[in-house]
């Protein structure tokens, strides 16, 4: 396979949506549970770090530590959700459940396969934004108003990360391997997107390093803006960013996966 | 797979065998238009599948090598949910997933999740699902592995009552007497090429004749053998004969050898099979 070959945009149609319908019937099965981490995990988050850890903490850039952290933790929970979604549950199916090859033995094909588990993958990333949102607004550290316009950003990063997740699906050699990106990638984008603390912290390279390379940061740049009820035109480039970056690494994913599949 | 050709009728149940790797799997998996070819041609009712997968895969069932069924299902949700990648709407899914847990003996299960079937439930309901588009060509890679005599026998039944219905079926079995009893021609493969190609019946004839006669090896049978001039082959410590005339040869050697223990049996498939691919083990 020649590198253009990877990007060569994929013929899906209208059917993976019953792939996505598969996924959903799953997750209903289980919906209380399903349900529980992103409304728990937001009141763990906001008691330890915001109110526990954020007494020694004056304030960031003029907003409480609270409320400077509570929407990074809704972007943490959208890369989260789309990332292990298409990484471990996606190789879970394809390989050990062997969904995907009992679904392209109808009229669906493998195109058709990963892009419902794409569209699934963002959509877990938006049921956790619409979970989290009204928990975070009760504390007071969010406007409800603006912060329903995060629901459909949730879904486009959602989107993002599900690409990123397949991607290292389709490459891995096994599932213990999928550590490498998270410990790698994931885990140091958690921690350094000016999620916790402003990017500003940090080293000047490190900052430009973390704005070319890490999509969480500019998640997080949007939704702390979104809710805040602050909209600047800086937004801009970290939606085109986002845009750009998910275009590419959806038709990406797709290619590297029916590499995979197809033999 | 090295330049085979085969074509199968409408209505017919036809079987591909050969030892592990000799390529079946590959070929079921051409049909089933999930393996690419890189050379040739390949229609399938009529349809190229280099360019028609969808309209194929409509009117195809497929029962894989390995059971992949849907763990996350019950048995009735397994078979709902595969009903909508076919487009079958709703209501009628609904009447047919009724049958067809009559057809295969599983509605007393299904309720339960897949994973806490037996093996055989586990393979009747790959069946069932199968079926749930009403296909015109069933395909089936070792349908009956693994399963106990009862088992493969209802799996038979069920197979036969579809040919009856129309239905072409294509079938890969390491089960030789399944392949004889079943199919109306079959072929056998190894190294990617097809060696053979004929009805049961004729192969056998063909290769091997009507009667094997089996007897212990000793240097005494063989000079006995060659100044008769009849084929045979030494397997171990048995001799294989293959004669023209079985009852006459057995007297033969029971008189004038002074043999003790021979016995005559009708060729089977098996012997085809393993006089055409070799004894060697296959990886």
């Amino acid at each position: 396979m020649k590198l253009v070959d990877y990007f060569v945009i994929p013929s899906v149609s209208s059917r993976s949506y019953k792939v996505w319908q598969r996924n959903k019937d799953v997750f209903m099965k289980d919906i209380k549970l399903n349900f529980l981490p992103p409304f728990l995990e937001p009141i763990m988050y906001l008691i330890a770090l915001g109110f526990g850890l954020g007494k020694f903490i004056e304030n960031i850039d003029g907003v409480p530590y609270a409320k400077f952290i509570a929407p990074a933790l809704i972007a943490v929970s959208v890369m989260y959700a789309a990332f292990f979604e298409c990484s471990y549950s996606s190789y879970v199916r394809m390989y050990y459940q062997k969904t995907f090859d009992a679904i392209i033995a109808t009229p669906l094909t493998i195109e058709d396969v990963i892009a419902g588990e794409l569209l699934w993958g963002a959509t877990r990333s938006m049921i956790n934004a619409t979970v989290m949102i009204p928990v975070i607004a009760f504390f007071g550290l969010i406007d409800l108003k603006y912060s329903l316009l995060i629901i459909p950003f949730a879904f486009l990063g959602g989107l993002l990360f599900a690409a990123i997740g397949m991607c290292f699906t389709a490459i891995t050699p096994n599932i213990m391997s999928l550590s490498y990106p998270i410990l790698l990638f994931i885990t140091p984008m958690f921690l350094f997107s000016g999620t916790f603390f402003p990017l500003s912290a940090l080293p000047v390279p490190v900052q430009y390093f973390a704005i070319a390379f890490l999509p969480l940061t500019h998640m997080v740049n949007v939704i702390r803006a979104v809710s805040f009820g602050i909209l600047s035109s800086s937004l801009l480039f970290d939606i085109v960013w986002i845009l750009i970056a998910s275009i590419i690494l959806l038709i990406l994913s797709i290619n590297l996966m029916k590499k995979k599949l197809v033999v | 797979m090295n330049k085979i050709s085969f074509s199968i009728d409408e209505g017919e149940m036809f079987g591909f065998l050969g030892p592990n790797g000799a390529g079946k799997t590959t070929t079921m998996r051409m049909i089933q238009c999930v393996s690419p070819i890189t050379a040739g041609k390949l229609d399938v009712m009529g349809m190229d599948v280099s360019t028609h997968q969808r309209e194929i895969k409509y009117f195809m069932g497929v029962v894989p090598q390995e059971n992949n069924l849907d763990g996350d299902f019950t048995v009735y949700e397994n078979l709902l949910v595969y009903s909508r990648y076919f487009d079958i709407p709703r209501e009628e899914a609904e009447k047919r997933i009724e049958e067809l847990l009559d057809f295969v003996q599983l509605q007393e299960k299904r309720d339960v999740m897949t994973e806490s079937l037996s093996g055989g439930m586990k393979r009747r309901l790959v069946l069932a699902r199968a079926l749930i588009n009403q296909p015109r060509l069933l395909i089936l890679d070792e349908p009956t592995v693994g399963l106990d005599p009862q088992a493969r026998h209802l799996i038979w039944e069920k197979l036969r009552s579809l040919q009856k219905q129309g239905v072409t079926i294509v079938l890969t079995s390491h089960y030789l007497d399944e392949v004889e009893k079943l199919c109306n021609r079959l072929v056998v493969m190894d190294n990617g090429k097809i060696l053979v190609e004929g009805s049961p019946r004729g192969v056998i004839d063909e290769f091997i004749g009507s009667d094997i006669i089996e007897a212990e090896h000793s240097p005494q049978i063989l000079e006995c053998l060659i100044k008769k001039e009849v084929n045979y082959e030494v397997i171990g410590d048995i001799v294989h004969i293959y004669p023209d005339n079985a009852m006459e040869l057995s007297e033969y050697l029971l008189m004038e050898c002074s043999l003790s223990k021979i016995s005559a049996r009708p060729a089977t498939l098996e012997d085809v099979f393993l006089k055409l691919t070799g004894r060697r083990l296959r990886e």
